[in-house]
């Protein structure tokens, strides 16, 4: 191939020596910008990889000389990000979770963060759109256990539901009427029939009427006389349309023979109370979120009543 | 390796190098629509963006405004949101309209007069010569060895050029924020990083374009003379030298002053052109007219103003060097009348194009004058599709983008129709819901609400309806938009 090699005429430059059909190529050098932007590379690629982490090793990378790491980035922008928080959440914490919904902003920023904070830690018992499932209660309807206003679903979360070892904690137990046998099979068919015909779900008939007394001297002292629960047990309302387990005979059977109850964590042990405040700000705004109680007049009573009051304390 | 013998010595150039164009001064009626062009664009330029508007309280004063931050644009009692984006694109479309139209029927008059190519590099050739001297005096000084005298004229023409071109830049930006606002922290160094990053660029730009690069960028970058081809036929203007009268070329004044000539041939004809290269000489894109129509000419008609000077001196008949048309050219060189300007306007290609035009900018006031300015969007919230209610009624949950266009707070309501529903949202509770919702927008805002809509347990699974806003004020505008209200299957 060498041989080939010649100057060629018009360009005065020599060729590389290769020909095909009588076409060949020049030996131009490269352009000398090209080639300053290459050498740059080049010293820019060593200067990199000994400012950064670069060549793998056995087990880990060379650190490079700037100790920079993705890590340490990562904690640097969390850090910025909580700097730039810290003003809204020093407002929430001093913020008493009812009074939040007189702050349409503050409450905007609750309702995000607490949406974030659901996805987190509650999408794995009442989905990620926080509808529930069989004996996971639906948050979006406004049907409440316990209660749904924006200070009861705080408590709710701080204490959790049955935990055990915590004397807060919302607490109730159904007898398991069937297994302990407290009533009857034919006496818990009556109580179905009569649970199912106050909800609607049944026409009256002998069976239900039989279970009338039986509810009013076995259930009423939770459920309410007129089976509307009560939510100072959790005793749900026996009346709506909405069934925590089902409202069908096999599933309400099952309920009185067995008993239920769901338990929830204490989030109060594990979550802090502005996060606390904001998942509650969330579940609240989902739409059946329920007006808090009317506070007591904040305004200043007068000094002889005041002086009665400190008395009566 | 190669033998010595193969060298020849002699280098070929592959490339012609740039030649230096030096234009002279001309004058003329072109020359002077020139003028004026520059000055009329230049004023629009510099002046708009301290034009001021009143809008009210709740918006800026600027008339003319690309807010790019709240993504607005005012244009004075016009204003666009990005949802009307179409307005823009219809605009686009009615400037490219406008370019086939004038094109067709001018010719290439927008490079000529108007292009900020052309209007920026005319600006600074002027400068140039007001520094340096007129074309010899150019060339003499280009010619010249580095010396104080070069320095100091380069540097004050530098200097001049770097002003122009840093005023250009910084009137650019005064589009994008309320001037005079910007003007004072652009001095004090308090503006945005990108408005000293968008000087800088223009500034840099606008030197290089039109001091260094002129006429390159008409030939050798701008896409547009090759695109312009597909506009012109032989009834579009372009600058045309009449050969047919100038050739063959009398060199000097002095011969052809001597007409009739006693030292010609009997029967040789003698053209008007006198080879002065005077034509050449002012060209600004530095090309030969005589050699027929090419890319390189702009049609700034300054080869016209100076060949007619020529034939005033020498005697002869304007126009040697004028607008004409290839049809008409054809005509001419037979002797025959060209025809009408009103004629050569009106013909089917420029009519179409003008009815176009007229279309789209006829349905844009028509569409613009009759836009509403409420808006509404409803996204149903698809999780959960559904809730069951305590009492067994459905409830839906939808999000609602609420847009209040007008440069003032306003009240709105909600109302949906197409089932019987009760609706509230998240700034109520269930106690609340009603028939209707009323919200508060903020003026030229977007509101964002949960609403809530409630509906008997029975009834199909998915029912079409549409929500409509409607503000409570005099004008009682409204907007709708449709969805669906879902329920539990087999619920009917
Ligand atoms: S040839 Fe004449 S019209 Fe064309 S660019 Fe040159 S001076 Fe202008
Ligand atoms: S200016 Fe007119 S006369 Fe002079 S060279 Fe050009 S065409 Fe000929």
């Amino acid at each position: 191939m060498a041989d080939k090699k010649r100057i060629d005429e018009p360009t005065g430059t020599q060729t590389v020596g290769h020909e095909w059909d009588g076409i060949e190529e020049l030996d131009t050098p490269m352009p000398r910008w090209w080639l300053i932007i290459f050498y740059a590379t080049v010293v820019f690629a060593i200067v990199y990889t000994i400012l950064y982490p670069a060549w793998p090793m056995i087990d880990r990378a060379t650190a490079g000389v700037l100790g920079w790491t993705s890590h340490g980035q990562l904690e640097e922008q969390l850090a910025e990000d909580r700097a730039e928080r810290a003003p809204v959440m020093a407002a929430l914490a001093v913020t008493p979770v009812e009074k939040l919904l007189g702050k349409p902003e503050l409450l905007e920023t609750a309702i995000q963060g607490g949406r974030s904070a659901f996805l987190v830690n509650c999408v794995q018992c009442h989905g990620s759109g926080a509808a529930g499932s069989k004996g996971y209660p639906n948050l979006n309807d406004d049907n409440w256990l316990w209660g749904g206003d924006i200070a009861a679903i705080e408590k709710t979360l701080i204490d959790g539901i049955r935990q055990p070892g915590h004397d807060e904690t919302r607490m109730s137990q159904m007898p398991a009427f069937g297994r302990d046998g407290l009533l009857s099979s034919d006496e818990i068919k009556d109580l179905v029939s009569y649970v199912r015909f106050v909800s609607g779900q049944e026409p009256a008939s002998e069976s239900a009427q039989r279970g009338r007394p039986l509810f009013e001297n076995n259930c009423a002292v939770c459920h309410g006389a007129d089976a509307k629960g009560d939510r100072q047990f959790g005793a749900p309302n026996l009346t709506d349309a909405i069934w925590l387990y089902g409202g069908d005979r096999n599933t309400i059977t099952d309920t009185i023979h067995n008993s239920r109850y769901g338990i929830m964590p204490a989030w109060g042990d594990r979550l802090d109370p502005v996060t606390i405040k904001m998942l509650a700000a969330y579940v609240h705004s989902l739409g059946g979120g329920e007006a808090s109680p009317v506070p007591e007049a904040e305004t200043a009573p007068a000094p002889d009543e005041s002086e009665g009051n400190v008395v009566a304390e | 390796m190669s033998s010595p013998s193969d060298l020849t010595g002699e280098k070929q150039q592959f490339f012609e190098a740039r030649k230096k164009v030096f234009p002279r001064k001309v004058n003329g009626t072109y020359r002077r629509l020139k003028w004026v062009i520059m000055a009329v664009t230049l004023t629009i330029y510099y002046v708009t963006p301290w034009l001021r508007w009143d809008r009210g309280p709740y918006a800026p004063d600027q008339a003319v405004l690309i807010d790019l931050a709240n993504r607005r644009f005012y244009m004075f009692s016009i204003e666009i949101w990005p949802n009307e984006f179409y307005y823009v694109v219809g605009l686009l479309v009615m400037a490219a309209i406008g370019l086939f139209l004038v094109t067709s029927a001018v010719g290439r008059a927008w490079c000529g007069y108007a292009c900020p190519q052309t209007v920026w590099t005319d600006l600074f050739v002027h400068v140039e010569r007001l520094v340096e001297g007129d074309r010899n005096a150019q060339i003499r000084l280009d010619k010249a060895p580095w010396g104080a005298k070069k320095i100091g004229k380069r540097g004050l023409k530098y200097a001049i050029w770097l002003y122009i071109a840093a005023a250009t830049g910084g009137a650019w930006i005064w589009y994008f924020a309320d001037a005079p606002t910007l003007f004072m922290d652009f001095i004090h160094g308090t503006a945005p990083f990108a408005a000293y990053a968008a000087v800088g660029i223009l500034t840099f730009t606008t030197f290089t374009l039109g001091g260094f690069m002129r006429e390159q960028v008409c030939i050798y970058m701008c896409p547009w003379p090759r695109i312009q081809g597909a506009m012109m036929d032989e009834k579009s203007l372009g600058v045309t030298y009449k050969y047919w009268r100038g050739e063959p070329r009398t060199h000097g004044l002095k011969r052809a002053h001597a007409q009739p000539l006693t030292d010609l041939a009997e029967g040789e004809k003698v053209g008007d052109c006198i080879d002065c290269n005077a034509c050449v000489a002012v060209c600004p894109t530095g090309i030969d007219i005589r050699e027929g129509p090419q890319i390189g000419c702009i049609t700034c008609g300054l080869c016209i103003d100076a060949c007619d000077e020529i034939m005033a001196k020498v005697g002869r008949e304007p126009k040697l060097i004028g607008y004409a048309t290839a049809a008409d050219e054809a005509l001419i060189k037979q002797g025959k009348e060209p025809v009408s300007a009103k004629k050569r306007l009106l013909r089917p290609r420029t009519l179409i194009y003008f009815l176009l035009w007229c279309g789209v900018g006829l349905g844009m006031l028509f569409v613009l004058g009759n836009r509403a300015r409420i808006g509404i969007d409803v996204l149903q919230t698809r999780n959960p599709l559904w809730v069951q209610l305590a009492d067994g009624s459905i409830r839906n949950t939808y999000t609602l983008k609420i847009r209040n266009m007008e440069a003032r707070p306003r009240t709105v309501e909600i109302t949906v129709d197409g089932i019987d529903a009760v609706l509230w949202n998240d700034r109520g509770s269930r106690d609340d819901a009603a028939q209707a919702v009323r919200l508060e927008v903020p003026a030229d805002k977007v509101a964002k609400t949960q609403l809530f809509v409630a509906a008997p347990g029975a009834g199909p699974q998915r029912t079409d309806v549409v929500f409509t806003v409607r503000a409570l004020d005099q004008d009682g505008a409204s907007a709708s938009d449709e969805s669906f209200f879902e329920r539990p299957e087999g619920s009917r």
